[in-house]
């Protein structure tokens, strides 16, 4: 008995999941046939909850892929790999004590900041570097344009209370 | 989390510290930076989402737009005092031809006071006709009546004679330069001329119809492209779109542009003595010729076959999509979609390498599909809401492949950080979305409890994502979006009455059935159209009578169930009686909606 309830439970969650997926990907399906550029993959496994690095990502999209690539990822071959991803609950998010935490690494002088060249230099050398688009991108919210330096604590908080 | 391992990192012979230390902060840049994407891809999303929305609305309430148009086919079989009474209102509805002996009947009533210091042209007109426009268009004056009539006239009288397609040839040394939609924005128009400069004979320019609708400035950028088609007629070119018609233009804000700047700038005063005759061309002035303008080929009751008026809609209303075959175009209620093998069979038949078309708004302003045989270009950045998508123009020749350029008019000096605006335009798509819902409240509500067997007041995700779509039928990824809309429990369930909660249409009048208030502030833009064409006087003021034998066949054909009586409470109640007469864009004004964490008390002041 408690084995049918599990199934059933299980088959629940991964209607839900089918559904969910199947949004995700529509919103990138620009022609709505059931096809994505691979280059929004990423953006819609992140827009599922999931944090994948950039390697395991790289690996994910391998699995995705036609045999002989086409630029585009199809739905059919998505959905069953997502749906593992969903079920396994793989590449949970960070949590923001952690990422407090991280910052507080690179700046082991605890001034409560980093100056911009700081951050520069670890973003886009040290880990997955980011792309100069990137790097921008998170300078233009995360910068103190009086200080030039990036006060992580409030950055942090800002960045949840907008995501909430 | 891969870390890489470091022994492969070669780094020599460190000390133990200080592999440790850059071990630390490798793993540190690793956590924010995967942290940062996660982030920047959601916000990403959401920008899409909130897109999504605009659109998904927007061709809802063309929809709407056809719906009426059958409305009123229905109206005039139906509406017995009408060809007696009102023979003006066949033809406000159904255009007339205003013949060419008539222009300088139009011509002769205006004059032009010693008072205004607007732009004045010469006609015939030369290109410091265009330069001289720009410049008093960027100080916002406004042209007077006198010489939009006249270019109306001379424009329509070049059209007239122009076959529908037109053979242009371009080179390396004179490409052409293609625009898409743009909706009244003058200054994405100024941006383009500014970047790619003006037209002339050199540099031709194909403009892809929308000129007019949604922005403040469809007459500006109407007077702008045809002054400057006059004087390059070869090297100016304008294609038709789905808002050069006077039934898109009245719900869609051109009408009311001219409206607001014509009539009550006095442009088109008097003193004139006036028979009975003449006082209603001149009212007719406002709306119906300046429509008759774009219009081509006259009105389709006369001379249009219904098949070629079907031929035109698939021609303005289509979009192209991925799946093979045509069919109709569910999405915007008239047209249809066109897959890649379509357009290989037309492109191969009349030996055309490829396709550029508009209508459809894109976020990076332009989208190649079909294998690069049809490009959508279009040319109104921040179209639905500042932020919302970027604009464009193609530059080609024969012979090599198309340049696209993108741009983006903000008000502001610098871009305010990526999250900052899509905050803005996701707060503005919910904000939509909410008055949508409350307006379906009674629907929404009706199917909400035909699922809640326990009547619990909670739904599964599925069954409250089913009914969403159902009712307001949008094509929306609920999912993602419940969390905007409702409160989900820990279970994963939906409150579904939690969606109304901070939301309200404001009641007129206390005792009225909520369901007759949202009746009337759905179906609000539709109203007030109806009313405005049987206003024959412009008058604001329609009768009693009229007022509410319009309700009645507006409720049959809607298919609205409300008690008829209701619906005469309710206008008595209001007191907008003036002498039997109702005023009913003070009618309709009183139907709005109240957020509750506004500071603003009127969410909905488009309608003013």
């Amino acid at each position: 008995m408690a084995d049918d309830r599990d199934r059933d439970s299980t088959e629940v969650a991964v209607a839900e999941f089918h559904k969910k997926i199947k949004e995700a990907f529509e919103v990138f399906d620009h022609e709505s046939n059931n096809t994505v550029d691979v280059r929004e993959v990423g953006t819609i496994i992140r827009s599922l909850g999931c944090c994948p690095s950039e390697g395991e990502l790289h690996d994910l999209i391998a699995e995705v892929e036609e045999e002989e690539p086409t630029g585009y990822i199809r739905f059919e071959k998505f959905l069953p790999v997502m749906t593992e991803v969903l079920l396994e609950r793989r590449y949970r998010p960070i949590p923001e004590d952690i990422l407090l935490r991280a910052f507080e690494v690179l700046d082991p002088a605890k001034r409560g900041f980093l100056s911009k060249d700081e951050l520069i230099k670890y973003m886009t050398e040290e880990g997955e570097p980011f792309s100069q688009e990137e790097m921008e991108e998170m300078l233009s919210a995360a910068i103190d344009p009086e200080s030039n330096s990036i006060h992580y604590k409030d950055y942090i908080t800002m960045m949840v209370i907008d995501e909430n | 989390m891969n870390t890489p391992n470091l022994e492969d990192m070669g780094c020599g012979t460190s000390s133990a510290t200080k592999d440790k230390k850059s071990e630390k902060a490798l793993k540190a840049a690793l956590v924010i930076q995967n942290w940062y994407r996660g982030y920047s891809a959601r916000l990403k999303t959401r920008q899409r989402y909130a897109l999504t929305i605009f659109q998904s609305i927007e061709y809802a309430d063309e929809q709407g737009q056809l719906q009426l148009s059958n409305f009123f086919s229905f109206m005039l079989e139906n509406y017995t005092n009408v060809p007696e009474k009102e023979p003006g209102l066949v033809t406000r509805l159904f255009g007339s031809s205003i013949q060419d002996k008539d222009r300088q009947d139009y011509l002769g009533l205006i004059e032009i006071p010693d008072s205004y210091c607007g732009p004045r042209l010469q006609f015939p007109l030369t290109f410091t006709d265009i330069d001289l426009l720009i410049e008093a268009f960027k100080q916002q004056q406004i042209l007077h009546a006198y010489y939009v009539l006249e270019v109306l006239f001379e424009t329509k009288k070049v059209l007239q004679q122009m076959p529908n397609f037109t053979h242009t040839n371009t080179s390396p040394s004179k490409e052409i330069t293609i625009c898409g939609d743009l909706h009244g924005k003058l200054d994405d128009l100024f941006l383009i001329f500014y970047k790619n400069g003006l037209p002339s004979v050199t540099n031709p320019y194909v403009f892809n119809g929308d000129f007019v609708d949604r922005g403040k400035n469809s007459m500006e950028i109407l007077m702008i492209l045809f002054v400057s088609f006059l004087v390059y007629p070869n090297d100016l070119h304008l294609n038709r779109g789905n808002h050069e018609d006077f039934m898109m233009n009245m719900r869609y804000g051109f009408t009311k542009e001219i409206l607001h700047k014509y009539k009550m700038r006095s442009v088109l005063m008097p003193p004139i003595p006036m028979d009975g005759d003449r006082a209603e061309k001149k009212n007719k002035l406002g709306t119906a010729t300046v429509a008759l303008g774009i219009r081509t080929s006259g009105s389709f009751s006369e001379q249009l076959t219904k098949q070629e008026w079907e031929q035109v809609i698939d021609i303005l209303w289509s979009d192209p999509r991925g799946k093979r075959g045509c069919y109709p175009n569910t999405n915007r209620g008239g047209g249809c979609y066109f897959g890649p093998d379509i357009t290989s069979k037309i492109l191969n038949k009349y030996q055309l390498k490829m396709l550029v078309r508009s209508h459809e708004c894109k976020p990076e302003g332009y989208e190649i599909c079909h294998d690069g045989k049809v490009i959508t270009v279009f040319s109104a950045s921040n179209y639905y809401e500042e932020g919302s998508n970027r604009g464009a123009y193609i530059r080609m020749s024969s012979g090599t492949t198309p340049r696209f350029f993108q741009y983006q008019i903000t008000k502001a000096t610098c871009f305010r950080p990526l999250y900052q605006r899509v905050n803005a335009i996701e707060s503005s798509a919910i904000r939509m979305l909410k008055e949508r819902m409350i307006s379906r409240k009674t629907d929404l509500i009706r199917a909400f409890q035909l699922q809640d067997r326990n009547k619990s007041g909670k739904l599964s995700m599925g069954q409250w994502a089913f009914s969403m779509e159902n009712v307001l039928g949008l094509n929306l990824p609920w999912r993602s979006l419940s969390s905007h809309l409702v409160t989900t429990d820990k279970d994963g369930n939906i409150d579904y009455m939690s969606g109304f909660q901070d939301v309200h249409i404001q009641k007129p009048v206390k005792e009225v059935q909520s369901s007759l208030i949202e009746t009337v502030y759905r179906y609000r833009s539709d109203l007030q159209i109806i009313f405005n064409i049987i206003d024959s006087d412009h008058s604001g003021l329609i009768s009693m009578e009229e007022f509410r034998s319009m309700w009645r066949l507006f409720k049959s054909h809607y298919s609205v169930h409300i008690d008829d009586s209701q619906f005469d409470e309710l206008a008595e109640r209001m007191d907008l009686n003036k002498d039997g007469s109702i005023d009913f864009n003070e009618f309709l004004k009183a139907f709005y909606v109240v957020h509750k964490f506004d500071q603003l008390n009127k969410s909905d002041t488009k309608l003013a």
